[in-house]
């Protein structure tokens, strides 16, 4: 102790570096600088067009306190008609051939060919925008909902297929071998093994997936895949911005209502 | 021995009783009538002239498709930049407005259950609700075409996502750091920054780090209501019909993706 009489012991705290390495903090908060400089003076930012637009966005605000149901009612109506139905039979139907693609990008049931042939398709559905999908779907089979639904079922396959293939990758090995042992078929140890251990996780994905395929059935429509997108497209095109209110608004409550319904039922379940 | 067993006193073991199946079976008959019934509203304008037509006409497509513009790259260069800046400094500002948000929604830290918490969760909704290619439209209208409505579209539509995932975060905090600061006479402001911050900060960047993942996918084709970056290029190419550029415009997009979600994985790795 008296040895080292000169030394001082700090007496202040600091608080830990979050990255230890100087170097490499320091060339990384650089960095991020850089870029923001850059990103930020490529901007071209139109200051007039922006004042005249405040006026505009203003009226759109100002909207949302009077929107109008009435004048545009029947297109309302069709747009969002559109947009339910093809919800639901994107959601079932994507869900029913969700489950084949999970079961064969399961890394422990399925042979490898089976298994990269759906890891491959579930990747390219995931990896493809719903918009792009749908402009490639709308040239092929015309416009119209029929295109839509095809683009949500693309997509839920997708999102489905690869987060109950994770959960299938997990489940408990030793339920497969009972089943395997009382000399079940292979789609009776399907259905008691593998998919009643996944079953409530299915239940919980479907119900999110039918809220994320409404909310995208209400922006295919502006590429021409049907529901009320081409509706809104339509309304903020002739700046009628109380019909554009009201529309969004009654996406808002729809979306509010399935989220509330779903987490019931969710909730039920567990 | 199994005839004795099944005899009148003991019935089969069943999973189900007779009410519950017969419930079953009348719940599942009604979603299958909701289900055609919906199909047959849907399907009801639908020419099926042109359905039966799709596979010749995806084979035309793919041959117009084929060989991509590999010419065109040069000019894809600088709608590329303009979309990561949409993704980054969308996000970015999405980030800055949804901390406040988030806090404001937590019931651990939000100053009013009546007030302040529900006005934040409304927020959240609505901006989830609303597609960032809607904002757009919106924003396009309001502010005139370019990257700039993009960037505030990406952002409007992420502080809904980040802020949900944020306060219910902010809502699992451990309580022992808040009352060992609490307990040295800090004031809550400084129980905010010292006890719970450095408890979310880790996941906030996980989260803006998913969420830049999907702004880039998103921002690819916000241009097609005009708000900046590759998707102007795709809205051009598809107007004309230029099908070469539209593959290559494509394949662009489509590795930039996957950069981004190789980034994106690489950097939660580094996190967790």
């Amino acid at each position: 102790m008296s040895a080292h009489p000169a030394r001082a012991y700090p007496i202040t705290w600091r608080k830990p570096a979050w990255i230890a390495s100087p170097v490499l903090r320091w060339s990384l908060i650089l960095g991020a600088l850089l870029y923001l400089f850059l990103g930020l003076s490529s901007l071209e930012v139109n200051w007039t067009r922006i004042a005249q637009g405040w006026e505009r966005g203003w009226r759109f605000i100002s909207a949302f306190g009077s929107p109008d149901f009435t004048s545009r009612w029947s297109d309302i109506r069709t747009g969002f008609i559109e947009s339910l139905t093809m919800t639901v039979t994107a959601t079932v139907t994507g869900v029913m051939l969700s489950i084949p693609f999970a079961v064969g990008a399961a890394r422990n049931l399925a042979n490898r060919w089976v298994y990269l042939f759906c890891r491959g398709f579930i990747a390219l559905s995931r990896t493809l925008n719903e918009i792009i999908v749908a402009i490639l779907l709308v040239a092929m089979f015309g416009l119209g909902p029929f295109a839509g639904y095809l683009t949500l079922t693309f997509a839920t396959i997708g999102f489905m297929a690869k987060l109950l293939a994770e959960d299938i990758e997990e489940i408990d090995t030793s339920q497969l071998e009972a089943l395997r042992s009382t000399g079940a078929s292979f789609m009776q140890w399907l259905d008691f093994a593998v998919l009643s251990q996944v079953k409530p996780r299915l239940v919980g994905l479907s119900l999110y997936r039918l809220d994320i395929n409404f909310r995208e059935s209400s922006v295919i429509g502006i590429v021409g895949a049907g529901g009320v997108g081409a509706t809104l497209n339509t309304a903020m095109d002739r700046y009628e911005y109380d019909s554009a209110a009201a529309i969004l608004l009654i996406i808002i409550a729809i979306v509010f209502a399935t989220e509330y319904v779903s987490s019931l039922i969710r909730k039920r379940l567990q | 021995m199994t005839s004795e067993l099944n005899s009148a006193h003991q019935t089969v073991w069943r999973y189900r009783t007779t009410r519950q199946e017969w419930t079953r079976y009348a719940l599942w008959f009604a979603g299958t009538l909701l289900f055609v019934w919906c199909f047959q509203v849907m399907t009801a304008q639908t020419i099926w002239a042109f359905v039966s037509d799709a596979p010749r006409q995806a084979v035309d497509i793919s041959s117009r498709m084929m060989p991509p513009d590999w010419a065109s790259t040069s000019d894809l260069l600088w709608p590329l930049w303009e979309t990561l800046n949409i993704a980054t400094l969308g996000t970015l500002l999405g980030v800055v407005i949804a901390t406040p948000v988030a806090f404001l929604a937590a019931r651990n830290t939000t100053p009013s259950q009546w007030l302040t918490r529900p006005a934040a969760l409304l927020i959240t909704v609505a901006s989830r609700s609303i597609n960032s290619l809607i904002w757009a439209l919106l924003l396009v209208a309001i502010m005139g075409p370019g990257p700039l409505a993009g960037i505030f579209a990406i952002a409007l539509r992420s502080i809904g996502f980040i802020g949900k995932l944020l306060y219910e975060a902010i809502e699992e905090v451990h309580d022992a750091p808040i009352q060992a600061i609490r307990s040295t006479g800090a004031g809550s402001a400084q129980t905010l920054v010292w006890a719970i911050t450095p408890q979310v900060a880790p996941t906030l960047a996980g989260i803006t780090v998913f969420r830049w993942d999907i702004n880039i996918r998103e921002s690819a084709v916000l241009g097609l209501v005009g708000a900046g970056g590759i998707g102007m290029k795709l809205e051009s190419a598809l107007n004309t019909l230029a099908w070469p550029k539209v593959s290559m415009i494509l394949i662009a997009i489509l590795a930039t993706v996957a950069i981004s979600e190789w980034i994106s994985a690489v950097v939660r790795k580094k996190l967790i």
